[in-house]
Formats: structure tokens, sequence, C-alpha cells
């Protein structure tokens, strides 16, 4: 006999009767549907190269340029999701896959974004000549390149941490490979790819003014987008309208934050094993999407069709799993074998093609400076590392140890480090301009100024977690202020500090290209560094330089993680870290 | 019960071996040739010490991985992966925490293509019979060990399974639970409700054991058999306090007590061991708790094995690496089923904390070979200090690096206690210094 339990069974209940909510419901998703197509079409009108796109500076266009910037983002959200789910999965699941996709990554990876996007702009301006998908696609690649890294990382990790049991358990059930990646990897994996994509979308906006003004041989193509109408007011040395993106900015992304983030965040809390998690404050939007009987009915429907998908390839599979099977392991040495040869073809002509490169086209001069300015950069990214530890620690500590004043203030630091910090360059720029500062010194902050963010972030998080019995037996003690510096905080935070430290000197990096080079109405800034050497090779148009000098920053990046930050982190991990 | 065990087997399994092989060293034998029939009708309980091959048992049984030799049969077919009519209940429940109680319990349906109503029917259904009801729109993360523990259930059940395997159904939960469940579970196997024809249960509660099945097949290790089969013939629902399931359980203790021997030599009491001997994982404090607990009044040096379980709560994991700890140190040894407290036992009972570590070092010098060894290689060295690496390799010569990892750590360990050499975490290096 089944009961009604009126206050468990709700979401037993089957689909609503339609009432006046499907009709907003269907206007809604209509304008939604409309809006996509139009953004879509103005990707495909026809553009020949070298003749210039309007862009106005009138701040009444930039809500549509804003709209414009933030579905190019979420193209390349798509491609990467879809990037990460297949060579996530892939290196998760074959350890031939593995072992070419994960050490690829990490080389990619420390790959400047600006790199992909020089060589992206040909690819696809070949592909789609007169057209604007051309350069729609270099500056949607470009964006992907800035997201699907640290995701597709997650992702695989993520699959590798999986419990045994919970394994065992889907197959013992009978789920079909298909039925496990929805029902168990991706959820499962959720969390950490939700938090991913957040910090990857940031990204996106910082290099949004490189992605949409693509500088190519000598000439600048300006997309449509919330980019390039930075770019133009930067070379019209138009502070009105720089104030009028950085408002509009901040205003998107404060909406994005609220309707987008917070409530996409708290539905992956769902997915979290235990309720460990920090408390996020619901938006008010996630009151609405929970409360609405129409929203929740089309979640509902969402979900059905999910499930659908998920049910749909399991009535074709049962007969046939063990043939293939069997099959797939007859053949499978030969694939690997075959993966293998191909791995080392790719790698002789790799060698090949760079031998032949740096002999025809590329002096020990070029090479010895290129590795100069890369010190030079590595020296400067050191020292603003140092520097905001110093400021930062502090602070963060502060912040960390008072847990109402860090509620308070974890979201603004949120939404500051989204903040695209290139936005703010202008300002620095003018100052230098008209003071007459040295380049090599005032420019240098620009590089950290938008990911020091990940330093305070971090402290906070570890100043939070440091358990509240171990403050109190400190504190009975009575240690002085060094002391308790030395002795307890410093080691405490160590592995958060190391964290933070270690992303905001991967993020220093890629913005040393935006950085150390930048513009003002026409007057170049650059500084001593790698960064500003790639740059203007790139706004030269010297694709040899500005392959060496990417090469080389790679380089420095994969070499600095190796001997430095990968020891020290597992150093800190082993040392300091107070639970498993 | 065990009335007509004449029936024709349900699952057989044949001569099955199986072994994991190391990276380049030689294969490490888990199971050695088991046979073991399930009968319809029956509920048969494998007891063993932890890290006996229960659970690789368990795997090969469901198909879950195969076996190096030997075969499977299902109704007279070979097992080769998961078969349907056979589910399993986990140790950590392994429920989806993003799937509420009805989805979970719902997935196993899904997967098998059962159409929408018949699968919220069963499930509901499912969920009712382990008295879940209520409770279907809520999360894993919401609910007690227990109730989660009975949505495993009603998830293993919801397929309609002949055979359910339970890997340490209970040993997550604390006693009152798992008295609850495992009651709840009887009358569900005795109520007929289902067409479950066996539950196996992997535990090492004896006394779980003894209230549960019919019977019980004990375990020994290294590598993992069937050593003794015990049949419990008593009337369901049986009492801890009854005297039959005590004489089961002094049985059992007995049985198990006797899988240790092959270390004892003929006449002589005590264990010898030699340099690879697996150490029981085994804490200095345990150790003399439970030495002063033996020299205490209330046992006087002497006391039954099943008593002093069910006294101090120890299931069989922890109680047997303790005895074996005492045999080695020569601080008791077990005859028929009790521990006898030796003379140097009363002697390191009564001492105080400086002569206790003196009898420990006398002890672990003379009869536990690794420390030795260790003790040896460092005075040999002229600056007296070796990698533990070294040892590590040694020991993987015939220990999986797991195995090995801990046999040093608990080596360390009582080296550290009885204060015959030094260890540094950081550097992983043994010596003779004293820190300071």
């Amino acid at each position: 006999m089944l009961q009604v339990n009126l206050f468990s069974r709700k979401d037993l209940v089957d689909a609503p009767a339609p009432n006046y909510w499907d009709i907003l419901a269907f206007i809604f998703i209509s304008a939604a549907i409309f809006a996509v197509a139009w953004l879509l079409q103005q990707m495909a009108v026809p553009f020949s190269f070298g003749r210039p796109i309007n862009i106005d500076l009138n701040p009444t266009s930039l809500p549509g340029y804003c709209l414009r910037s933030v579905m190019r983002i979420c193209l390349a959200l798509v491609v990467s999701i879809i990037f990460t789910f297949i060579f996530g999965a892939a290196a998760a699941k074959s350890k031939l896959a593995e072992r070419i996709i994960i050490p690829s990554i990490d080389v990619l990876q420390s790959v400047p974004v600006l790199g992909f996007l020089s060589v992206g702009v040909w690819g696809f301006l070949t592909l789609f000549p007169g057209s604007l998908l051309g350069p729609e696609c270099a500056a949607i690649f470009a964006l992907f390149t800035a997201q699907v890294w640290n995701m597709t990382l997650s992702f695989y990790q993520s699959l590798c941490l999986i419990p045994k049991s919970l394994r065992e358990a889907s197959v013992i059930m009978h789920l079909s490979v298909w039925q496990r990646f929805w029902r168990l990897e991706v959820p499962y994996a959720m969390p950490s790819l939700l938090w991913n994509i957040m910090l990857s979308i940031s990204a996106s906006w910082f290099f949004m003014v490189a992605s949409e003004a693509i500088d190519v041989n000598n000439h600048v193509i300006m997309l449509p987008g919330v980019g390039s109408y930075i770019a133009l007011a930067i070379k019209n040395a138009n502070m009105t309208a720089v104030c009028w993106a950085v408002f509009a900015m901040l205003a998107t992304i404060i909406i994005y934050d609220q309707i987008l983030f917070r409530p996409i965040m708290q539905w992956g809390e769902k997915f979290r094993p235990a309720n460990h998690a920090e408390e996020m404050q619901p938006s008010f939007i996630t009151k609405i999407l929970s409360r609405a009987r129409f929203i929740q009915f089309f979640f509902m429907f969402l979900r059905r069709i999910f499930s659908y998908a998920v049910m749909l390839p399991s009535a074709i599979k049962i007969n046939k799993s063990k043939r293939q099977e069997s099959f797939i392991i007859g053949i499978w040495p030969i694939i690997s074998r075959l993966g293998g040869l191909l791995v080392l073809i790719m790698l002789a002509v790799s060698v090949y093609f760079i031998f032949n490169f740096f002999s025809s086209s590329i002096t020990m001069a070029d090479v010895r400076e290129t590795l100069w300015l890369g010190a030079v950069s590595t020296f400067r990214i050191f020292i603003l590392v140092v520097l905001c530890i110093i400021v930062w620690l502090p602070v963060g500590v502060w912040i960390g140890l008072r847990p109402y004043a860090a509620r308070k203030i974890q979201p603004v630091i949120q939404i500051l480090s989204a903040f695209p910090a290139n936005l703010l360059f202008p300002f620095f720029a003018t100052l230098i301009i008209s003071y007459d500062l040295n380049k090599n010194i005032w420019l240098s902050p620009l590089m950290i100024l938008g990911t020091q963010w990940y330093i305070l972030f971090n402290v906070i998080a570890g100043a939070v977690s440091l358990p509240e019995e171990q403050k109190y037996a400190v504190a009975s003690l009575g240690l002085p202020r060094i002391l308790w510096w030395r002795r307890f905080i410093l080691p405490g935070l160590l592995p958060h500090l190391v964290t933070g430290a270690m992303t905001a000197t991967g993020g220093a990096w890629n913005a040393s290209i935006i950085a150390e080079a930048i513009n003002w109405g026409g007057v170049q800034l650059y500084a001593t560094g790698l960064g500003a050497y790639i740059a203007y090779n790139t706004k030269a148009g010297n694709s040899v330089n500005m392959a060496l000098g990417i090469v080389v920053m790679c380089f420095y990046v994969l070499l600095i993680n190796r001997i430095f930050w990968q020891p020290l982190y597992h150093f800190s991990q082993r040392r300091c870290q107070t639970e498993g | 019960m065990a009335k007509q065990v004449q029936k024709k087997p349900v699952l057989v399994l044949e001569n099955v071996s199986k072994f994991f092989t190391q990276r380049d060293r030689q294969k490490l034998l888990v199971l050695d040739n088991l046979n073991l029939s399930l009968y319809p009708g029956e509920v048969v309980a494998l007891v063993g010490k932890s890290g006996s091959g229960k659970s690789t048992l368990l795997r090969i049984m469901s198909g879950l991985i195969k076996p190096n030799n030997g075969r499977v049969l299902w109704h007279d077919e070979d097992v080769a992966s998961p078969f349907k009519g056979l589910s399993m209940v986990f140790q950590d429940f392994a429920l989806l925490p993003w799937l509420t109680v009805l989805q979970n319990v719902e997935l196993g349906l899904e997967a098998l293509g059962v159409d929408r109503k018949e699968r919220r029917e069963k499930a509901l259904e499912a969920i009712d019979m382990v008295g879940m009801d209520g409770f279907e729109s809520a999360y894993p993360k919401e609910l007690s060990g227990g109730m989660c523990q009975r949505v495993g259930l009603a998830r293993a059940l919801v397929v309609d399974p002949e055979i359910m395997l339970m890997d340490e159904p209970f040993s997550a939960l604390d006693v009152l639970t798992t008295d609850n469940l495992r009651s709840d579970l009887l009358s569900l196997w005795q109520g007929k409700k289902t067409n479950l024809k066996n539950i196996l249960i992997v535990t090492h509660n004896i006394e779980e054991a003894v209230l549960l099945a019919d019977r019980i097949l004990i375990f020994s290790s290294n590598p993992g058999a069937i050593r003794a089969e015990v049949k419990v013939n008593l009337d369901h629902p049986r009492a801890d306090n009854e005297v039959g399931v005590h004489e089961v359980m002094d049985e059992i203790y007995h049985q198990l007590s006797l899988l240790h021997d092959p270390h004892k030599i003929a006449g002589v009491r005590y264990k010898n061991i030699g340099l690879h001997y697996r150490l029981p994982k085994v804490e200095i404090s345990e150790l003399s708790g439970l030495i002063e607990t033996l020299d205490s009044s209330e046992y006087a040096r002497k006391a039954d094995l099943a008593d002093l379980a069910e006294d101090l709560h120890l299931d069989i994991d922890d109680l047997f690496p303790l005895t074996d700890a005492l045999e080695i140190f020569r601080f008791a040894y077990i005859q028929d089923g009790a521990l006898f407290l030796t003379d140097l036992g009363n002697r390191f009972a009564c001492a105080e904390i400086l002569e206790k570590k003196e009898i420990f070092a006398k002890q672990l010098l003379n009869h536990v070979p690794l420390a030795r060894h260790i003790r040896r290689v460092l005075d040999d060295r002229y600056n007296q200090c070796a990698t533990e690496d070294r040892f590590l390799s040694e020991l993987q010569d015939s220990l999986t690096e797991s195995a090995a990892d801990e046999v040093l750590k608990v080596c360390i360990d009582w080296g550290r206690f009885a204060e015959i050499f030094a260890y540094s975490v950081n550097s992983g290096i043994l010596s003779l210094e004293d820190p300071n």
C-alpha cells in the first residue's frame, strides 16, 4: 500500500496542468531563442580583410556589445566543456591517452593565450574567407584556450578520485558506459568543474580586449564587443568611454554573479558528498527559482529529458556489449601500439621542425635576448608575488580569523577577482605618461593586478579553516606576536599560501604580454621583459620572433613550476596540512 | 536454515585462485585454490582477519574481477561479468550523493531499461520494505549511517535478486543501529517477501555472524583460503546471551586462534616469526592495556577469547592482532581458545615505564627479526644511519608495497618506543642518534 505523504512526495507529482505560467515560459524561451539567433547571424556577416568595422563609442551601444561578448564567452565555454568531457574522460580511462593528454595539457596551459590567438587567426581567416565568421571563430578560439585547460585537468582529476565502491556499485547495477558517465562521473566531478568554469570565465574577461581587437600583420580587426570598445577608447585616449566601459563591465559581472554564478554554485552544492562547504548566501534569483512553480516544472522537464537521454543507449547496448568488448580487447594491443608509433612520428617531425626553424631564421643572439628577457620577467613576477604576500597575508589572516568579516568580504573579493584588471590599465598609463615615471617599475604592478586576489582568497580560506580548538590552544599559551606567526599561522597557512602564490604566478605570466606593453592614445609603453617582446613582435608582424618568445615563455613557466612550485607544494602538503 | 542442504547449489566456486602482480616483482597469491558452494535458502557468513582476501572473493563471486585460475558458476553457467539476479551491499553504502533516496533506488532499474512507471512502483515498494518511506525525497547527506545502509539495502533488493552479497555492511555503524538493522534484515529474510535465495555476508564481528548465519566459513590469510566451516543449527531469533550462541562463538574463536598455528612449532607455545612476517598493527598502549587487564583480578592471567572480545568490545580485527603481538613478545600464549599471561607478561604489567621499555626492547630485539635486522644495519654503518627505502625494498620481496609500508611503520613505532633506534619522517632516515 502506498501512503501519500504531502511533505515528501512533492517531486513525485506528474506534470502540473498547463496554466498562465506556461504562456510566460513560452514567451521567455522564444525571446531567448530569437536573441541567440540574431547574435549568431551577426557573426556570419560578410567581412573583407582590411576594412574597418565601425565601433561606436556611444555608451548606449555598450549593452549590445556586452551581450555579444557574453555570447562569445558562452560559445567558447560550450566548446571547452565538450573538449573537457572528451579529453578529460579519455585521459582518466585509458593509460595511453593519459600519457599523451596530461603532459600535453601541462605544456599547453603554460602557452600564453595570445600565442594561440595569433595562430588561430590565420587558420580561421583562411577557413572562412570573406566572412566575419573567421575573426569571430579566432576570438572564440582564443577565449577557449583561456578557459579549457584547468577545466580538463580538474575533470580528469575528479574522475581519478571516484571512490572504488561507487564504481563497483555502478557495475553491479549494470549501468552502461554512457549511463555511468552521466550518472556517476559527471556529477562526481561537478563541484570542482563548476568552480573551474567560474575561474575560466574570469580569465575570459581578462583576454576580452586582446581577443576582440585582433592584431594581424599591422592591421587591427575589431569585432563588435566590449573588448573592442575598450580598445578603441584607449586608442582615442577617450577617458569617458573607458569609465563607461569599466562601469558596464562591473554591472555585467555583478549581474552575472547574481543570476548565474550563485545559483549555479548553489545547485552544485548538491553534488558534494557532505555539507562541509562554506555557506553561500543565496541570491534572490535562487529564491525565485526554487519557489516559482513553473520554473520548477521547467527544471523537471529538463530532468526528464536528461533521464531519457541517459536511458536511451541502454536498450541498444545489452545484447551487443559482450561482442564489442571482446573485439576491443582483441584489437587493443594494435591500437596502443599504433598510438605509440604515432606519437613517435609526431615527435620526430616536431624535432625536425624545431631544428629547421632554429637553424634557418633564428640567431643565437635572438635566443640569448629572449632568455635574458625571460629572466627579467621571472624576477619581476617573483618580486611582485612576494610584495603581494607581504600586503595580503596580514589582511587575509585578519579577515579569516573573523568569520563575520570573512562572510561579508568574500563576495566582494569574488567580484573583484572576476573583474578584468586590464580595464584599469589606462588609468595607470595616463599617470605614467603625465608624470614620466619609470616604465620598468610602474608597469610591473599591472601584471599582478588581476591575480593578486588568488593570494588573498586562499589566505582567507586557510585562516577560516584553521581548527577552532587549535586557535584556543595557541591562545591559551599566550604566545608573543612573532612566535604566534612563526609557529602557528605561517605553518598552518603554508599549503593555502603556496596554492595562492602558484595560481597568481601562472596568471601573472599570462598577463605579462598585456601588462608589459600598454598604450594610451597612440603612445606605446614597453617595459623590459618577455611579455613586451612577444607583444611588440606580434604587433610588428615578426611571427618568427613572436613564436620564439612564446616558446621561451613556455620553457620558463614549465621550468619554474617543476623546480620551484611543485616541490614546494608537495612539501607544504606533507608537512603542514592539518588533516587529510 | 540448513534443512535442505542436499539441494543443487546456486553459486559454485571451483578451484579459484587469484594473484596480484606487483610491478616487476613476483606474483602475490591472494586466494589459493578455493572451493565454495552456496545452496538455496541459506545465509552464509565469511569470517576472517582484514586483508585476508574476503573482499576479493566477494568481487570474484560477483564477476567484478576475474580469477586467474578456476571458475565461478551461476546456475551452471560461467560468470564473466556481474549478472542479473545478484546485488551487493557495500560497507560505505556507495550511494550517489546527488540523487535522492528514490532516485538512488531507481538507478538500478533505470540501467536495466525498466520504464518510468514500473520503476517508480518497484522503488517505492522496496523503500517501504526497508522502512524508509517518508524519506523518498531526502538526499543521502541528510541521513544517518544506519538510514543510508537501509537505502543501500533497498537499492540491492529492488532489482529482485536471488543472491545478495554484503561486504561488511554494518561495520561503519554503531552497536545499537547494527542490532536494529540486523533484526530487520532477518525478518525480511524470514518473511520471504522477496525472491532472495541466498545471502552471503562478510563480517569481522563473530557475534553478528552467529546471530545471522546458517553456515560460517572461517577464512585464513596469506593466501586466503577457507580453513574451517561451522554450522549453526539454532532457531531464530537468536539472542546473544543464549548458551547455544555462546558455544558457537567459542568454537569460532578457537578455530580462529588455530589459524596462527603454522607459525608455532609443535610443542612450543610461542610464535617464531621471520623477517618478512606481517607484523600486527598494534599500538603499544593497547598492548600494555591488554596485558594489564589480563593481570587484573578480574581475569587472573587467563581469559576466554570470546569473553575478552565481548567485555572489551573488540571485534576480530582488534583482538587477533593484539594476541598475535602478545605471542610474538612472549607476554602471553593461546591454548584451547583461551589467552594465558606469562610470567614475563606479569612482570611487564607491574613494571614502571622505564622498566617496561627495557623489557620491551629486549623482547623486540630477540623475537622480531626485522627490528634486530634494522639495529644491526645501523650498528654496522659508520654514520649509524640508513634510509627507510633500503628496508622497504627488502620487505617488498615478499610483501605488497602497502603491506611493506605498514610493517615497517609498525616496526619503527615499536623501535621508537623501545628506544633502540630513531627515525625522522622528513628525511626518511633511521638512525641511532637521539633527537634534540
